[in-house]
């Protein structure tokens, strides 16, 4: 039996913060990764992120992982395990493991769930053929292990991972022969679009996929136009000469292991599916179990930071540990309101509405 | 148009821009960031204090025209790429544009490269001035090129002769 | 294909390996998930399905969505997009649920 006092599930922006904050307070972590590395989906963004200096505006997320690792390492009370998978979370908080293939059982105080989401996939013709892909697991295989998996490419959604893809395929060399969306606007912020456009790359709104073409593998795709009531216009059929079909359509959060610690859950469509009932610490209905990232609702790495400075500060507090802890708590408090008080945060806004109610 | 699909017109950025003696004066920086999202790199990126400072991290970035010197900082500090510096005063017949460049491979300086606007449409051919591409850039380099005066704010990208 | 140069990125040069792939010897980096090494060497096929057989590729490279299961050294549903690469593997392409070598096709 292991034993710790805040075991922290997954190594994402979300998870790493928590565990500094945390480790800031005095408390022993351990936190725990599936991969071989931690970073979770920043080691592959190679795009400069926004926000303010404190989630490291204009600094490349491929670097805010190294940032936070090295702070990591360097961390006494950090244990980190990599190659590690939470296989289960039993009724008496014990969590199960396995690491590089060995069986072991943690007994921790505390529990911060940081899992993050996964790529959701939509119907059409020929969906399931070779070339179908997520657009994450297309920047996954670019980005961190350097392989193109095509030569042209069609993106089906503009919102913001549908738009950064693209750009990256295109510094990849690779052809993107357009973005489509089939709501009326663009869903990811205009200067991802604008960056995209002005090399070449349409983007079609109002437009879907019908269907992919090909026997093996992904040889076109058909698309068309939608009208205003979201039906396919008869005669606008469009096919495509591409060999790969990207879906940025959405993501759906990871939230396996809440139901194993039976927290309550609830359907928020804004937040991309079913997430945990919690109060506004991030604590869920199951006590001493937090969630922090878009595990708890599909968002933007930076709020996964600091909802997870949230989730370390508040359980080490629940533990004892009282380092300047008020001021820290509505610091991070505000920054997270600050971050989802423009327009963009509307979507936000009114998924926290409907979890309170 | 530009509340759906976030494609900027000219006039919107003419609002933006200071008068046409301050523009023929110096160098000078253009924001093409219309859409409130939360980020401020471009003023704690600023080293002449020209961008007004923020009171909300949403608010759009304004530029105090008195105090920039087109030194273009902000074209390699910006994450959304929105940042331009304009030099009207480059030749009788041409301005020179900076603009933020991440791709492979580099313009090459005293050749001509194709002329893109916002919608990727080639409008004529541009010459490459300068190629930046500084440590400190971190990637985000700076290419001037030089345009007839008339396309200055209609230029927004490049693709080399052959791609 | 393997990117040669990236204007942000750099891929340190690894190990070159051999493997093999439905009886042939082909080669990848030491490390990487055997998903990439497939792409890289222009495989896209990696199983069929059981009752259509269909041809079936990877989708989340993640680890989640169980469509890249391949048979490697004999052993049946690997997840290949996470799985790395080591030399000498038998990768082959499962049709359908896969089986034990010995065992009865589940």
């Amino acid at each position: 039996m292991i034993n710790t006092e805040i075991a922290i599930i997954g190594g994402g922006p979300a998870g790493m913060c928590a565990a500094l904050t945390a480790a800031e307070q005095g408390a022993h972590i351990l936190l725990m990764d599936r991969e071989s590395n931690l970073g979770g989906q920043l080691v592959k963004q190679t795009h400069r992120f926004f926000g303010s200096e404190k989630e490291h505006a204009g600094t490349r997320g491929i670097d805010i992982a190294s940032i936070l690792e090295d702070a990591i390492i360097n961390h006494n009370n950090i244990e980190v395990k990599t190659n590690t998978t939470v296989l289960a979370i039993y009724d008496d908080g014990l969590i199960s493991i396995e690491e590089k293939n060995k069986y072991k059982k943690i007994n921790s105080k505390k529990t911060i769930i940081a899992t993050g989401a996964s790529e959701k996939m939509i119907a059409f013709p020929n969906n399931d053929l070779p070339g179908v892909y997520g657009a994450g697991a297309v920047q996954t295989l670019m980005n961190q292990h350097g392989v193109v998996p095509g030569n042209k490419v069609l993106m089906v959604g503009a919102g913001n991972i549908g738009l950064i893809v693209s750009y990256q395929l295109v510094q990849a060399g690779i052809k993107v022969e357009a973005i489509i969306d089939a709501a009326p606007g663009v869903g990811g912020y205009f200067v991802h679009a604008s960056k995209i456009r002005r090399m070449g790359v349409p983007i079609l709104t109002s437009h879907t996929i019908k269907e992919a073409i090909g026997k093996d593998f992904v040889k076109g795709a058909v698309i068309c136009q939608l009208d205003d009531k979201w039906r396919q216009i008869p005669g606008t059929d469009k096919e495509l000469e591409v060999d790969t079909i990207c879906l940025a359509v959405g993501l759906s959060p990871l939230v396996d292991l809440l139901r194993h610690c039976k927290c309550q859950m609830k359907y928020i469509p804004q937040f991309g599916g079913y997430v945990p009932i919690r109060d506004e610490y991030l604590e869920t209905t199951s006590p001493g179990i937090y969630v922090a990232g878009d595990v708890s609702g599909v968002e933007e790495a930076s709020s996964a930071m600091v909802e997870g400075k949230i989730t370390g500060l508040c359980a080490a507090e629940s533990l004892g540990y009282n380092q300047n802890v008020k001021p820290l708590k509505e610091e991070f408090m505000a920054d997270l309101v600050s971050l989802r008080s423009g327009i963009l945060g509307t979507k936000i806004r009114e998924g926290l509405e409907l979890l309170v109610v | 148009m530009f509340k759906k699909t976030g494609l900027i017109n000219v006039e919107m950025v003419e609002k933006t821009l200071p008068s046409l003696e301050r523009r023929s004066g110096r160098p000078y920086a253009i924001f093409e960031c219309f859409q409130e999202i939360p980020c401020n790199p471009c003023f704690t990126s600023c080293k002449q204090g020209a961008v007004i400072p923020f009171e909300d991290i949403n608010d759009l970035p304004k530029i105090d025209y008195e105090k920039c010197n087109g030194c273009a900082v902000c074209v390699s500090a910006c994450p959304g790429l929105a940042c331009f510096v304009i030099d009207e005063n480059y030749s009788v017949t041409e301005a020179t544009i900076k603009l933020p460049y991440e791709f492979l491979p580099f313009p090459v300086e005293g050749k001509n490269v194709i002329a893109l606007d916002r919608e990727g449409n080639e409008v004529g051919t541009a010459r490459v001035i300068k190629v930046q591409n500084n440590k400190k850039f971190n990637h985000t380099n700076i290419i001037t090129i030089a345009v007839p005066k008339d396309q200055v704010l209609i230029v927004r990208g490049l693709r080399l002769e052959g791609f | 294909m393997r990117i040669l140069e990236h204007p942000v990125l750099q891929f340190p040069a690894k190990r070159e390996v051999s493997f093999i792939f439905e009886g042939t010897q082909v080669t990848g980096y030491e490390g990487e998930p055997i998903a990439a090494a497939l792409h890289a060497n222009g495989i896209k096929v990696l199983s069929h399905s059981s009752k259509n057989h269909r041809p079936r590729g990877f989708f989340c490279a993640i680890g989640n969505c169980s469509s890249c299961l391949m048979e490697v050294n004999g052993e049946p549903n690997v997840r290949i997009c996470v799985e790395e690469l080591k030399e000498n593997m038998v990768v082959k392409r499962q049709e359908g649920k896969g089986s034990f070598p010995g065992g009865e096709e589940i």
